[in-house]
């Protein structure tokens, strides 16, 4: 037992000998939980996880003896936690509209019994090594829960519970370690949230994370296993990219982490998901997600475990041999609530007052993200996407800039896009992504050829019409080439009927990568088109006044991705429209003659 | 915990009371300061150790005398007495009254920190508000339990605007009236008098609670008065059923109150010597608004700020923005063209837009209008810049269609009069009216049933208004 001697904000010094650094510890009559920072002589410096308001010295503080872990089994999905994994759901029920502090509400339910079917192999008497299949639980509908071996224990396997219903706290195994203690194994143990799990070997990341989203996927692909960043000023979309991703994504689970920013973002989560289908499985969105919420007027403290709780559960299902997505949003609070710490305990300010351990632990928190052979065996990945949201959209601040160092993929959402409702608004030049190599051999084998091809074709019109542009707002249109007047129109047309898409339209919000490859293939065609007519001495003129350039920006939300043929059959249209033109123009060109 | 006084202070500046050697004193805990003259001020204990007690006092620490300041700790927190008769009453920042009626008597009595809300028993918020304003309805509409500030600069018309909010806001097909709470922080003797008179004029004083802070006040004041009015809003809409319309005016007074409290601290200064935390404290603020599962009132926040030098990248708008679901941005170039309410329509959004607009809330081509119209007026404005370098002449003739839009866009849509209430059906004819001078093979953002319905473009119109 030890005794509070200051309070100061979120942190608190306890005369509390022998704790160490990094262990959870009770505070005070109400029972606050924190952790132990550091350790200074015989005074523990604690971050509490909650507000410390009418906490007063000499209240007594309790050690745990644990670290910050988090509860792993089944139960997880589809539930809502706050930054150190306590169930909002349930606290909703027994505390009312606010979260009252010192509530000790277990993770998982207690009550509910999981119907589990062991495996069949090791046999009883044999050796199980760590994060060994024990068995499995249907945990929803489209998602098998498999129970390992905590990744810590290894031994003889003594016994193993037949198939039947258990509650989480039943003994399903036993497991003999080397040094003969039995360790009894349930179908959920815990693991400290600030080690990662353990995995056999990283294996390369090939397969790209299609998120139905044109410029991401197109433009600036990621992979399964990768990690990205998305920065951009208040207003630029982070919150819906975020959103489309974690609603289209070909990932099996999706955590999605709202650290310190609104709380109807996540309300809105909640509401629509439910109702929402995976466009992979068909099955309702909210049996593949989790959420972990630490909200901007919830406790600073919480933000900072928050991505830990959010990264150490993608782990757990990583090491199940699925494919996990991880969205935080936003980086950037979490950044902020070590800098907030920091200033407490008057640490060193380096850059803009952040603490000079940002940028180790910002990548060493982005190195959880990977692609891994895991100890059963079996291929898993953790790919995570962070939000970063730069004060002032100034991209060479701190948290954007070391982020960017670390990141592979990396959006960047433009004000400029934003303002004229150009979403999702992510910035052609300054977007770029390490996979496009990776991935192209994936497009040409289940999409289509040339799809590398075709997307620096368009990246080369975009930037050769923003080239363009300087040169109209200098000299005006008229000044232009008709080649270049063409460009010009065909760039405009990419940026409105491929990049632009509505996550609110529901024929838009998502397109397979079939359609993305269409409708990319179906622009380039009319400007294909167009450059042979101007070849053959069309005026530049007649072209920009075609009525199917209009069509053709509309055409996204017209087919679904499944009407993959009558967009094909929009092809047709096109070059029915420009022969008529060339044939026209040939004729007028004889009878000239 | 005792109610003993203490003369016990070893420093007092910038409003914080340092106090040697009080034992057992809880964070967060009310205090009544006495001095020399006997007067008495309010304050609050914010950090607490045995060997040193760091009080913030409400009224600031001038004109104290160390050796003769008697310190009371009560050994609760900071609250505020509620009661139905708070409406049509003015309070200060720690609630006492301004009007020269006496205190409340009231038995309920709330800590005016909260508690943050559990996310989970959060309701989505859906129903849309008439504001009666065009670019506000038709662009950025706001929705009940939205947060949505107004970011003005230093002479703007943001409190004709929030005045004009405050009186013309109503939910279609509903008579229901706000419930209004203004909270005013810093702001001058006139502003504060505006307000008071207009809702005079408007008839809803009677529904009106307001806390002041006025710009000679002490500043401390401003980091309570919003948690107090808050505090007020969350009784008359939690527990009284009401809507509450809450006005907080200026947040740049109140942030420029917490700076200097944490210089005053020693906290470690991030951007323009705000202290790191502004971002968590605004939103312990901002997210007090919003709906709530199974109750019936909601909390509809406008807060106004003033940006520093027109700045949106200052930390306060930009850290706001991060926060609250969109903004209204004033703009001063409009202003000084006499356009009143000058709303920079390219900055300005309403995020929680998407969920209250369209089919069943108010008409189905509203979504794709605003979306169309943010386009068009950017182009627009391309094409105006191009204009202004190489001439109106030298525009190639859609370029000059878009110059038109422009011009009628600010002149008829984004202006009007202080006391017209259009009804979102008027602002979105009007707003088809301005497309139909363009060509609808620009129109992308509308669809083409849209376009058959309600767009009237002629080739003979475009080129009149061009």
């Amino acid at each position: 037992m030890g005794r509070i001697v200051e309070i100061n904000g979120p942190i608190v010094t306890i005369e509390l000998p022998n704790v160490r650094t990094g262990e959870q510890v009770k505070v005070g009559k109400l029972g606050l939980v924190g952790e132990v920072i550091a350790r200074d002589g015989e005074r523990a410096v604690v971050q509490v996880y909650e507000t410390t308001e009418s906490l007063c010295p000499g209240e007594v503080a309790e050690p745990l003896g644990y670290p910050l872990s988090v509860e792993l089994g089944p139960g997880l999905l589809g539930e809502i936690f706050d930054g150190v994994q306590r169930p909002l759901t349930k606290i909703f029920q027994e505390s009312g509209d606010h979260i009252a502090r010192g509530l000790n509400i277990a993770p998982l339910n207690r009550d509910k019994a999981w119907h589990f079917e062991p495996a069949t192999q090791p046999e009883l008497g044999e050796r199980i090594a760590a994060g060994a299949l024990l068995g499995t639980v249907q945990e929803t509908p489209s998602i098998q829960h498999r129970i390992l071996v905590p990744p810590d224990i290894e031994g003889e396997l003594i016994d193993r519970a037949p198939a039947g219903d258990y509650t989480i706290e039943q003994v399903i195994a036993r497991v003999r370690d080397g040094s003969g203690h039995i360790h009894a194994l349930k179908l959920y143990h815990r693991w400290p949230v600030r080690m990662p799990r353990p995995y056999l070997h990283r294996d390369h990341a090939a397969a790209p994370l299609i998120t139905g989203q044109r410029i991401l996927d197109t433009f600036f692909p990621l992979v399964k296993g990768g990690k990205a960043a998305v920065p951009g000023p208040f207003g630029a979309g982070k919150t819906v990219v975020q959103q489309q991703i974690a609603r289209w994504s070909n990932a099996d689970i999706v955590i999605y982490v709202g650290c310190g920013e609104r709380g109807n973002e996540l309300v809105d989560i909640l509401e629509t998901f439910p109702e929402l289908t995976d466009p992979n499985t068909g099955r309702s969105l909210m049996e593949r997600t989790l959420l972990v919420a630490n909200t901007s007027n919830m406790p600073v403290v919480a933000r900072e475990a928050s991505v830990y709780i959010g990264v150490t559960l993608a782990e757990y299902f990583r090491d199940q041999g699925y494919d996990v997505v991880m969205v935080a949003d936003s980086t950037s609070r979490w950044a902020e609530a070590l800098r907030e710490v920091a200033g407490r305990l008057g640490q060193m300010p380096v850059e803009e007052g952040y603490p000079a351990y940002l940028a180790s632990r910002l990548s060493a928190f982005y190195e959880r993200a990977g692609r891994v052979r895991t100890l059963s065996g079996e291929s898993g990945s953790v790919t995570l996407i962070g939000a970063v949201s730069p004060p002032g959209g100034d991209f060479s601040e701190p948290v954007t800039s070391h982020t960017k160092e670390i990141v592979q993929t990396f959006w960047a959402l433009s004000k400029e896009l934003a303002d004229s409702r150009h979403y999702p608004a992510v910035d052609w030049n300054d977007s770029f992504s390490g996979y496009v190599a990776t991935v192209s051999g994936w497009w040409d084998r289940h999409v289509g050829l040339g799809w590398k091809e075709k997307r620096a074709e368009a990246l080369g019109l975009l930037a050769q019409a923003d080239e363009l542009s300087r040169i109209v707002n200098l000299v005006g249109p008229e000044a232009l080439s008709p080649v270049q007047r063409w460009t010009l129109e065909s760039s405009g047309l990419i940026k409105d009927a491929v990049l632009q898409q509505s996550a609110l339209d529901p024929v838009d919000s998502y397109a397979s990568p079939e359609k993305q490859y269409v409708l990319l293939e179906l622009i380039l065609e009319i400007y294909h088109q167009g450059l042979d007519l101007l070849g053959l001495g069309v005026p530049v003129q007649e072209l920009l006044v075609l009525p199917i350039l209009g069509r053709a920006r509309r055409i996204k939300g017209v087919f679904p991705s499944d009407k993959l043929d009558e967009l094909r059959g929009f092809g047709m249209e096109i070059r029915a429209e420009f022969d008529r033109l060339r044939d026209e123009y040939r004729r007028a060109e004889k009878t000239a003659v | 915990m005792s109610a003993k006084e203490y003369c016990k202070s070893s420093s007092a500046r910038g409003g914080l009371l340092f106090m040697r050697s009080v034992p057992d004193v809880a964070l967060g805990d009310r205090v009544l300061v006495r001095d020399h003259k006997n007067r008495k001020r309010s304050g609050q204990v914010i950090r607490t150790s045995n060997e040193m007690v760091l009080v913030q006092v409400f009224e600031g620490t001038d004109d104290l005398d160390l050796e003769r300041t008697w310190v009371r700790f009560l050994g609760e927190p900071v609250e505020l007495s509620l009661s139905p008769e708070i409406l049509g009453r003015i309070f200060n920042g720690v609630g006492q009254p301004r009007d020269r009626r006496p205190p409340l008597v009231s038995g309920l009595k709330r800590n005016v920190n909260g508690a943050p809300v559990n996310p989970a028993a959060r309701a989505y918020p859906r129903e849309f508000i008439q504001t009666g304003i065009s670019t506000i309805d038709g662009l950025d509409s706001l929705v009940r339990g939205q947060k949505l500030p107004i970011f003005s600069g230093s002479g703007l018309p943001h409190n004709r605007l929030a005045a004009q909010i405050v009186r013309q806001a109503k939910l279609l097909g509903e008579d229901t009236q706000f419930a209004v709470v203004f909270a005013a922080m810093g702001v001058s003797y006139d502003d504060a008098r505006f307000f008071q008179e207009d809702f005079e004029s408007s008839g809803v004083l009677g529904n009106v609670v307001m806390f002041t802070n006025l710009a000679d006040d002490p500043p401390i004041e401003r980091l309570i008065l919003p948690r107090t009015a808050l505090t007020a809003a969350e009784y008359l809409a939690y527990d009284l059923d009401m809507h509450v319309l809450v006005v907080l005016t200026d947040m740049t007074h109140y942030a420029e109150a917490l700076r200097e409290v944490a210089t005053a601290k020693g906290d470690v200064p991030s951007r323009k010597g705000y202290p790191g935390y502004l971002y968590s404290d605004l939103a312990e603020i901002y997210e007090r608004a919003g709906r709530i599962k199974e109750r019936r009132g909601s909390i509809t926040m406008v807060p106004v700020l003033s940006m520093p030098s027109d700045d949106i990248t200052h930390p306060i708008p930009d850290l706001t923005g991060y926060i609250t679901e969109g903004q209204i941005v004033l703009s001063r170039e409009l202003h000084n063209q006499g356009i009143y309410p000058p709303v920079h329509v390219p900055p300005s959004l309403s995020r929680l837009m998407k969920d209250g607009v369209g089919k069943d809330f108010t008409r189905e081509d509203h979504p794709h209008v605003a979306s169309q119209l943010y386009a068009s007026y950017a182009r627009a404005l391309e094409v105006r810049n191009l204009a202004s370098i190489i001439g109106a002449e030298e525009l190639t003739e859609a370029d000059r269609q878009f110059l038109a839009f422009a011009d009628a866009f600010e002149k008829r849509f984004i202006r009007q009069s202080e006391d017209e209430d259009r009804t979102i059906f008027d602002t979105l004819n009007l707003a088809w009216e301005l497309l139909s001078l363009l060509p609808p093979a620009t129109l992308s953002r509308v669809s083409d049933d849209e376009l058959r319905k309600y767009h009237h473009y002629s080739t003979q119109m475009a080129v009149d208004a061009a």
